[in-house]
């Protein structure tokens, strides 16, 4: 290596500690500036924002839907507990919970599969996984809507078949078959990369230590590949939870689920205090749900 | 040294039966869309013959083109202001200490957790209260339209580049850029010759990531448009609420090529981060190479 031509900086006297002191203040300083824009950003259109919605769910609504700020009352809170929003909440609650189940139960073997594949096919399985991520998620629900709608490819192979009109649209199942196919692929990637960065030299120590293949899975494979589940339960329970398009779309009347309740209520009903109410009830939700996986995934690693 | 602990025999074709099982649940629907967006019937599930009717009337909707015409001017803004915010933020929490940097980097991080429709409330009364502040103050008045909506994708779009740039950061040596501050005795200098070059794949893929969340975005936008400022997925959401057309499947089509595309840019840009890696194996090399620039 030839030593490049390097002008030594100019030390014009010793490295004190009020130097160096100053020297960490200056990069302190140095780094707050270029975080502020960012910053002032963060707090002016989302920390501010979620203040006015906490204030607002303690606000009146008069009788023209207009919003009054003041006479605060925690009425919006009492009627959470209605039996109305009750059942909301737990059809929201149980649909997202089978969604993450299933999406957890079909992505753990398929990110398997990937993941022990030669690094060549691995990288061909990904894209394939990749392209449907990043597709426009209100394009793939609408696919769903023809596929299960009146006129659908399954509606006509089962008149075809002689069976009745296929009615499928409109029905929980429907939106669980949507939720699914939006969120699945949150689920995989977590998985493919938990799975994808173990160590499985340890699964072969497993294995030459005489233990059958199902044992080594379980007791290797399972707990180091934990943050992934973990991880990729969070990515799929927290926006089923709060899905407003896929019931919107897939959905019907009597399947209203809390995302396209909570958004009812700001372009239908105009109860914005209630609407406020009810978004922040479910993000309690999500930070419990949060703090349950991190705690259980925290325990099993 | 994977594929020696691959399973083999019946696990292995029962994996290779679910994966199968997997691709074609996530492809045969995007692929039926794309066949019936080329049918020449106003039915959508009744194939006739193939024609691109539904193409040249989706071109002659002028709803269409004006709410595309939206979509691009909204996206083109958002991601430039989000990829310069998002970087800066990565930056500073990555390789500075400062006081609130806890904070910053908890904040930083809820507009990804947060779900869509608790943004969008957020973001309405958000505007509604700004707007009236305004109008108390000054007098003047405002509405909601392209500029919110503008406003709305760069606040949730910082926190996606942010959290992607961070990565790169993260996987990169330090010393590399003290030396080249060394080098160059000017931290300006030092960050474009060698820090930025050295995260573009990051800083492109977080850009991509926020074009893609813009353009796809309906909930946020939906409660942030005003009159006439509608972008192509809030307008194509409020198609399909009242029925399926075909029409609507050719917008969808040109949306998935779309975003295929992004997706073949992103991935291009791992490829030559991966080849740039190399380079970074070298490092004495490289710094090398930026002294005698």
């Amino acid at each position: 290596m030839t030593a490049p031509p390097v002008t030594e900086p100019e030390v014009t006297g010793p490295i004190t500690p009020e130097l160096e002191k100053a020297a960490s203040k200056a990069e302190a300083r140095r780094g707050f500036l270029i975080a502020l824009p960012s910053f002032a950003y963060l707090v002016l259109l989302f920390v501010l924002p979620l203040v006015l919605v906490f204030v607002y769910s303690f606000a009146t609504r008069d009788a023209t839907g207009q919003t009054v700020l003041g006479d605060w009352n925690l009425d919006s809170y009492k009627r959470l507990f209605s039996a109305e929003v009750l059942e909301i909440f737990v059809r929201s609650l149980v649909l997202a919970l089978v969604t993450t189940v299933i999406c957890l139960a079909v992505s753990y073997p398929f990110a398997f599969y990937i993941a022990t594949r030669t690094p060549r096919v691995r990288n061909v399985l990904l894209v394939l996984v990749m392209i449907p991520f990043w597709s426009n998620f209100l394009v793939r629900t609408y696919a769903w809507r023809v596929i299960l709608g009146s006129e659908g490819p399954i509606s006509q192979l089962s008149q075809l078949l002689g069976g009745e009109e296929f009615r499928l649209l409109f029905t929980n199942t429907a939106v669980l078959i949507g939720l699914v196919y939006g969120f699945m692929p949150f689920m995989v990637l977590p998985l493919y990369a938990a799975l994808e960065r173990m160590d499985w030299q340890l699964v072969e120590a497993a294995r030459d230590l005489y233990a059958d293949g199902w044992t080594a899975f379980r007791k290797v494979t399972l707990p180091l590949s934990m943050p992934g589940v973990v991880a990729g339960s969070i990515l799929v329970f927290i926006p089923a939870l709060g899905a407003y398009v896929t019931p919107a779309l897939l959905g019907g009347a009597r399947t209203v689920l809390m995302g396209d309740y909570i958004v009812s209520q700001f372009l239908a009903a105009r109860n914005w205090p209630f609407g406020s109410a009810l978004s922040f009830a479910v993000m309690f939700v999500m930070l419990l749900a949060t703090l349950f996986y991190f705690r259980a995934g925290a325990r099993t690693v | 040294m994977n594929e020696g602990t691959a399973p083999r025999g019946l696990v292995d074709r029962l994996l290779g039966l679910n994966a199968w099982v997997v691709y074609v649940f996530f492809y045969a629907p995007i692929l039926l869309l794309i066949v019936f967006s080329f049918n020449d019937n106003d039915n959508v599930g009744i194939w006739t013959e193939p024609s691109l009717r539904w193409y040249g009337e989706m071109f002659q909707d002028e709803r269409v083109m004006g709410a595309l015409r939206n979509s691009l001017v909204v996206a083109f803004f958002s991601t430039i202001v989000s990829t310069v915010l998002g970087t800066m933020l990565a930056i500073a929490l990555e390789r500075y200490r400062f006081r609130g940097r806890g904070t910053l980097d908890g904040v930083a991080y809820l507009p990804i957790i947060i779900p869509d429709v608790t943004m969008a409330v957020m973001l309405l009364i958000f505007f509604f209260q700004a707007f009236g502040v305004l109008d108390d103050l000054f007098g003047v008045r405002l509405t909601t339209g392209l500029t919110t909506i503008a406003l709305a994708h760069i606040a949730f779009s910082i926190s996606f580049v942010a959290v992607v740039v961070r990565a790169r950061l993260s996987q990169l040596d330090s010393s590399l850029e003290e030396a080249a501050a060394d080098l160059y005795a000017n931290r300006w200098k030092a960050f474009r010759k060698v820090t930025l070059p050295l995260i573009a794949p990051g800083v492109a893929g977080g850009a991509l990531l926020a074009l893609t969340l813009s353009l796809d975005d309906v909930v946020v936008t939906q409660f942030v448009s005003g009159a006439g400022s509608t972008t192509l997925p809030v307008y194509v959401f409020g198609l399909v609420r009242r029925g399926v057309t075909p029409l609507i499947n050719a917008v969808s089509t040109v949306m998935l090529v779309a975003s295929m595309i992004l997706v073949g840019i992103s991935l291009g840009f791992q490829r030559g981060a991966e080849a740039r890696g190399q380079r970074l194996a070298d490092p004495e090399g490289l710094l090398e190479e930026i002294s005698t620039d």
